[in-house]
Parts: structure tokens; sequence; C-alpha cells
């Protein structure tokens, strides 16, 4: 069964009552465990692998020299013909013989070794994709683990401080008054920077005698004075 | 990075895109801490970390103030909603509706504040929309 469905079924299975888990301490000690028992397996897999590697490469050398000599008795046995000394050069050609058995043989064990190499690398690559997907898992469940232990802590911490847990309506009816209150706050702080920048300009302009004037008793007395 | 130091980095920010944090931690099992941020004071992030991610969430209702006829309805909209709202995702924790976002556990500091301004402003926009399927 997949991990995320073990989940499921604990979740629906009653996991739902405060403090209970979706996975007992157990069943995560075994995932641990098998997470560390791939990671052993890659280890070892690792350690076999330099050392068939190495083993690959002396063998890798061993053929190299074994040619170069069968190509070097192979010169000489052709000076031995030139000068018609066929005796030597028939032992020379023994010799060659030898050498190519025994090149035969190396070039096997080479072959053998190359194939190990390449057996022990998919191995290595497996367990790392055995150990990504057992940590992927594993995270699942200490996820929703630790999201059940911190909804019931957070449970609790209501309970035991006496507050009420507000229902979503009256959160949100309670933000947006705020939210209300403090932009109404804003604009009549607005408003009042504006009345007062209104309020200096007029100062200002009267000073200098520009804009509407204020009209003083005794230029009203001069009004009716004139009209009558 | 723990719970503490988080609470700590939070409280000694002055402010975070003009949002101040209030940080509570609660007692537990496992290590939450309570953030509030700016005038979101009913709807607190809780955060808490795993081995792999730092978790933020902000619980929306429960199953009971949602109106029994309209459930299916209300579940196809969130989940219609849910990649449309930014860096937050709807999830059921029990009977309990939350919003929640998810972060690497290499995050800075300004990554998880982002997260929580984010997070309050999704919370109070997703129940303004989903107001017409509660009781």
């Amino acid at each position: 069964m997949s991990i995320l469905k073990k989940i499921m079924t604990a979740v629906k299975g009653g996991a739902r009552e405060v403090g209970e888990l979706i996975v007992d301490a157990n069943g995560t000690r075994i995932f641990e465990q098998e997470i560390k028992d791939a990671e052993n397996h890659m280890r070892k897999a690792k350690q076999d692998l330099t050392d068939v590697m190495a083993k690959q490469m002396q063998t890798g050398r061993k053929v190299e020299s074994l040619k170069a000599e069968v190509s070097e008795h192979e010169g000489y046995a052709v000076q031995a013909l030139e000068k018609d000394n066929e005796e030597l050069a028939l032992e020379i050609a023994e010799k060659i013989g030898g050498l190519e058995t025994e090149l035969a043989e190396q070039e096997e064990v080479y072959n053998s070794f190359s194939e190990h190499v390449s057996r022990l690398k998919d191995l290595v690559k497996k367990a790392e994709r055995q150990i990504k997907e057992y940590e992927r898992q594993l995270s699942m469940v200490k996820t929703t683990e630790s999201v059940q232990r911190a909804s019931a802590a957070i449970t609790d911490n209501f309970a035991s401080s006496n507050s009420k847990i507000l229902s979503a309506k009256d959160s949100l009816e309670r933000i947006k008054k705020r939210q209300q209150n403090t932009f109404d706050r804003l604009a009549a702080a607005e408003e009042l920077e504006a009345e007062n920048s209104d309020k200096s300009l007029e100062q200002r302009m009267q000073a200098e005698g520009i804009g509407a004037e204020k009209k003083s008793a005794s230029s009203v007395l001069d009004r009716i004075k004139a009209s009558r | 990075m723990n719970i503490q130091d988080l609470a700590k980095q939070l409280s000694d920010l002055q402010s975070f895109d003009g949002y101040e944090f209030e940080c509570q931690p609660i007692p537990g099992e496992v290590d939450v801490l309570q953030v509030t941020v700016g005038d979101f004071e009913e709807l607190p992030s809780y955060v808490s970390i795993t081995d792999t991610q730092v978790l933020c969430i902000a619980w929306l209702f429960t199953d009971d103030e949602v109106k029994a006829e309209s459930r299916d309805d209300m579940m196809e909209e969130m989940l219609e909603l849910n990649i449309p709202i930014p860096l937050s995702a709807f999830a059921k924790i029990g009977d309990r509706y939350v919003i929640f976002g998810a972060l690497s556990i290499n995050s800075s500091i300004e990554d998880i504040c982002q997260e929580l301004i984010t997070l309050s402003e999704n919370a109070v926009e997703a129940i303004t929309v989903l107001e017409e399927f509660l009781k």
C-alpha cells in the first residue's frame, strides 16, 4: 500500500481524536531502520565497487602490457627470420603462444570485472533511489504526525487559556471592522491635514492682502453712509 | 532553524513590508509558534518545523460552520481557488479547514515573513469568498 493511502486510512480510521497519532512511534522507527539498512547496503556496495574497480584497472594494465609484449616478440620473431634463424624464431613463436594464452585469460578476467563493476554501479543507483524514496515517505509520515500534534497543542492551548476559538465569520467581521477603523482614521487624519494646510495658506494670503478681504466694521459703516 | 530561532528573528524585525509580527510559542509535543501579522489578530498563523519543511497554517473554519447543503459546492470552489491563491493552498486537518503554505527548511527569514503576510491576507480573502457557504 502506498504511504499516502496508509496515511488517509489512518486519518479516516479515527485519528481525528485529539492527541491520537497517524503512525505510532514504532512505525516511524521501522521506517528509519529501513533507511539505515538501505544506507548500509549502499555503503557496502560503494566499498565493493571501489575494490572491484581497482582490480579492473590492475587487470587492464596487465592486458595492455601483455599486448605490448606480444607485439614486441612478434618483432623479435621477424628479426630472427630475417637472420634465417628458424630455430630461434620458433622458440620466440612458442613464447608468443604462451603470452597470448595468458592475454586471453587476463582479458576474460578483465571482462568479468567490468561486468561486476556495472552490476555494482546499478546496485548503488538502486540503493540511492530507494533511500530517497524512503526519506520522502518518512517525511510524509513525520509531517502528518507533526501537523496532528501541532493541532492538538493549539486546541489544548485555547482550552487552557479559556479563550474561545472564534468562528470564521466572527473573525472576519472583527478584522474587517478593524481595517475599516484604520482606514477611517487615516482618512480623517488626511482630511485634517488638508484643512490645516488650506487654513495656513489662507492666513498667508490674507497677510499679503490677497483674496477675499475680511469686512471690517469701518468699511461696512462707510458703505452704509455712502448709500444714504 | 527551529521555532525558538524563528521567534527570535521575527521579534528582532521591527517590521517587514509594513507589517509587524507578534509571536507566541505554544507548548506541546511539537513546537508550534503562533504568529499574528499586523491587524489580522483573529486569524493567526501556526508555524511548525519538520525535518524538511517549515509549515505555516492558518485555521479557517470547522465542518460545523459550513452549511451542510453547500459543502460539496464549497469544496469544488476551494479546489478551483487553490491555484489562483498565491503561495497558499487549502487543506483539512480533521474537521478543520485550513489554508497553509509549506517552505523548504532552508528558507530565509524574508521568505518566511513573506509567506506569513501572504497567508494572513489569503486567509481573510478566502473567508470573504467562502462566507456564502458558512452558516
